[in-house]
């Protein structure tokens, strides 16, 4: 996600290498740099100018800190207007109150349906009982859909005869709710292709009887200039807590998510990553915003490992493993065991190249790093690593304390391929 | 079979377009107001053709042409550079073709704008078959049943989960037997960077190549008129598995523009052949270029 961003910033941004004071020449390049890839991400234009000034201003401002060029100042400026635009460190949803309701609304397309089965999914997963309403009496099989997906779930979906009153549906489902003793209800409004009098109607009608705490407002990620003109039309109706971005597994840029949080000050809350129900994801400003600019996302990448270990059908001890062999690597002790088993553990965490992306300085190599698989490099590496013998593998030696190093010039694989440096 | 006549705009049509181009209340309306003089504010036309979605590159591209010609106000220039854009035709256009292929992403718009296909089609006279073929959405097949029964036309309906190939495959049997035409396809959604899925639209073209060889097929793209700039690479990629003959640019009576249409055209050449207005059933209408141009440079200066 936010790729296209991140690596045409990174571009434009390499060219400001000098060193010390910002050139007024200088900056204005960088800065029309960052425009152009501010305006193809599709923020919109008013708060990319804005964000353009605030680092303007801070650009000139900016004193000479122990030998960082300009281009790498000009990023951490850049990181910080960004995160800030993007609401800082990120929220939780506010889902104390018993059943707790959430209002999903937005223009038709733009993923509601899809969503809210999402987001009552991951609620589920951390131990809440949501329940859905399809409270949107006119789209035909709008109902049906969120139905199926309901099912394939296994969460229980409120709905009323095609032409009842949103009131109506609202009320019936609260209580429904209670009935059932379910805690979340997630609900499912309307879309249509404009904002219309008699769709805020509706949804001031369900905020009148559900009270939502939550009122999330859901935009596909390849929305371009209107962006913030629909999130300021939902505005007076339903006061947005958060902004859901849709679909950004494509390629699009998703400047949507500044333009919105810029221009109406609604945090992004959380992302929608794929077609799957499970393809949701938090959202976090400030390891976005390092993600945009190549910078890595280490807590992304920790986070994943521990879903990827912690998931159904998980071994129960690879947590232990994991925490031994991370206190090896720090002691600069990494065994051949340990980084045979890192790189499993990176090919269940997805593809290779959104893995590498998330490591500090090495956005540039995801690309590598993809070839590297395509070519079956990290196979052939696996394949060595297996073919050790606890007497060929050098790493097994210093692991042991005993004075291995030496033997790291005894044949390393002798049943595998001719070997090359694994650092290579 | 000839469709040009279905493609004619009516004064009803062109109503409904007037309606959706012409803004409201638009800020950069009055900025392009003070444009009318000797020297044309560039930077305020750029900035009503990047608020329409045109996009830095293709904005660009226009005012240099417009500034490289001779007279007239800025707006009118740019306004003339961007009709010689859209007058470029690509070899053919798409009068006679009675299969009708709606490909494109998640969300744009594809079930409804078959369905409106298929009324405009049935409102001249001609006998459409509407082909539920996606069979991944949930309830995507149920909604175009509905629409269909709402409008009065038929629909072959996949079978959800199935292959979309065999439902276009058996429809389009149907049809040769039957005598439908034209022949409109919904299919699924798909984000352009999904490989496997990309593959599955060549392997429909293909099927209907060897079904209907007689039938002249059209790849139309649906593109959600509200869409920014990734609206260049969901062509792009279209077109380079699935051969886009045409683009339909949805939802325009949302407010958005729908430039991304412009620079889809001069990047890939692709033409804009229909424009969704509104939810009814007849709200989808051809495009006219320069309504469109009109509405990507606001409202027309004061005379």
């Amino acid at each position: 996600m936010f790729d296209a961003l991140s690596s045409s910033l990174r571009a434009s941004l390499r060219r400001l290498t000098g060193s010390g004071r910002i050139s007024a020449a200088d900056l204005d390049a960088g800065l029309a740099d960052i425009r152009a890839s501010l305006l193809g991400a599709d923020v919109a234009a008013p708060v990319a100018a804005r964000l353009l000034e605030q680092i303007r201003e801070r650009a000139q401002r900016s004193e000479i800190v122990g030998g960082l060029g300009a281009g790498e100042r000009m990023l951490g400026i850049l990181h910080d207007v960004l995160t800030e635009v993007l609401g800082g460190s990120g929220r939780e949803l506010d889902l104390r109150e018993r059943p707790a309701t959430i209002l999903l609304f937005g223009l038709q397309g733009a993923g509601k349906t899809t969503t809210a089965a999402k987001l009552a999914l991951r609620l589920m997963k951390e131990g809440r009982r949501p329940m859905l309403v399809a409270a949107d009496p006119r789209r035909p099989a709008a109902a049906e859909q969120l139905g199926i997906l309901a099912a394939g779930i296994k969460v229980p979906m409120h709905r009323e005869p095609v032409g009842t009153p949103v009131s109506e549906i609202g009320t019936r489902a609260i209580a429904a709710a209670r009935r059932l003793g379910l805690d979340v209800v997630i609900i499912d409004s309307a879309g249509r292709t404009a904002l219309d009098d008699e769709l805020l109607e509706e949804l001031r009608e369900l905020r009148r009887v559900t009270k939502p705490r939550e009122r999330l407002l859901v935009v596909d990620a390849a929305v371009g200039q209107t962006a913030l003109a629909i999130a300021q039309g939902f505005s007076g109706a339903a006061e947005p807590t958060g902004l859901i971005l849709s679909k950004l597994d494509g390629d699009a840029r998703g400047g949507a998510a500044i333009s919105i949080a810029g221009g109406a000050g609604i945090p992004v809350v959380y992302v929608g990553t794929g077609e799957r129900s499970e393809a949701l994801e938090r959202f976090h400003p400030d390891r976005i915003a390092n993600r945009i600019l190549g910078m890595g996302d280490l807590a992304t990448l920790a986070e994943r490992v521990r879903e990827a270990e912690i998931g159904p059908g998980a071994d129960p001890s690879a947590e232990a493993r994991t925490k031994a062999a991370e206190a090896r690597a720090l002691r600069g002790g990494m065994t051949f065991d340990d980084l045979l088993s890192q790189l499993r553990q990176m090919s269940s965490l997805g593809p290779i190249g959104q893995v590498v992306k998330m490591i500090p300085g090495m956005g540039g190599m995801a690309e590598q790093a993809e070839a590297a698989v395509a070519s079956g490099e990290l196979k052939r590496t696996e394949a060595m690593i297996l073919s050790m013998t606890p007497e060929t593998d050098p790493s097994q030696g210093r692991e042991a304390g005993k004075a291995g190093e030496k033997r790291s010039k005894a044949p390393v694989a002798e049943g595998g391929d001719a070997p090359e440096p694994l650092s290579g | 079979m000839k469709l040009a006549f279905w493609r004619k705009s009516s004064s009803d049509d062109q109503k409904r377009v007037a309606a959706v181009a012409a803004p409201a209340s638009n800020p950069l309306a009055a900025a392009l107001r003070r444009i009318t003089g000797a020297t044309p504010d560039w930077s305020a036309i750029e900035a009503s053709l990047l608020a329409s979605d045109v996009g830095l590159e293709a904005a660009t591209a226009l005012i240099q042409a417009a500034r490289g010609s001779g007279d007239g106000d800025g707006r009118s220039r740019v306004r003339a550079a961007a009709l010689a854009l859209l007058g470029e035709e690509k070899a053919a256009s798409d009068d006679e073709a009675d299969v009708l292929l709606l490909v494109g992403v998640n969300g744009v718009g594809k079930t409804t704008t078959a369905a409106k296909l298929a009324v405009r089609a049935k409102g001249s006279g001609l006998k459409p078959l509407l082909v539920a073929a996606d069979t991944f959405r949930a309830a995507a097949i149920e909604q175009l049943r509905v629409l269909g029964n709402r409008d009065g036309i038929d629909v072959v309906e996949g079978r959800p989960g199935g292959d979309p190939a065999a439902a276009i495959h058996d429809a389009l049997m149907l049809a040769n037997a039957r005598g439908y035409a034209p022949v409109i396809i919904d299919t699924a959604g798909r984000m352009q960077t999904r490989a496997g899925l990309m593959d599955e639209l060549a392997k429909i073209r293909r099927v209907v190549a060897k079904v209907a060889p007689e039938r002249l097929t059209h790849v139309l793209l649906v593109l959600d008129g509200t869409a920014g700039q990734n609206g260049i690479a969901q062509a792009r990629s279209f077109d380079s598995s699935a051969g886009i003959d045409g683009i339909i640019l949805t939802k325009l009576d949302s407010g958005a523009r729908g430039g991304v249409a412009l620079a889809v055209r001069r990047e890939l050449g692709l033409a804009i052949k229909w424009i969704g207005v509104g939810e009814r059933p007849t709200d989808l209408v051809p495009f006219d270029a320069e309504a469109f141009v009109d509405g990507l440079l606001g409202a027309p200066a004061i005379t």
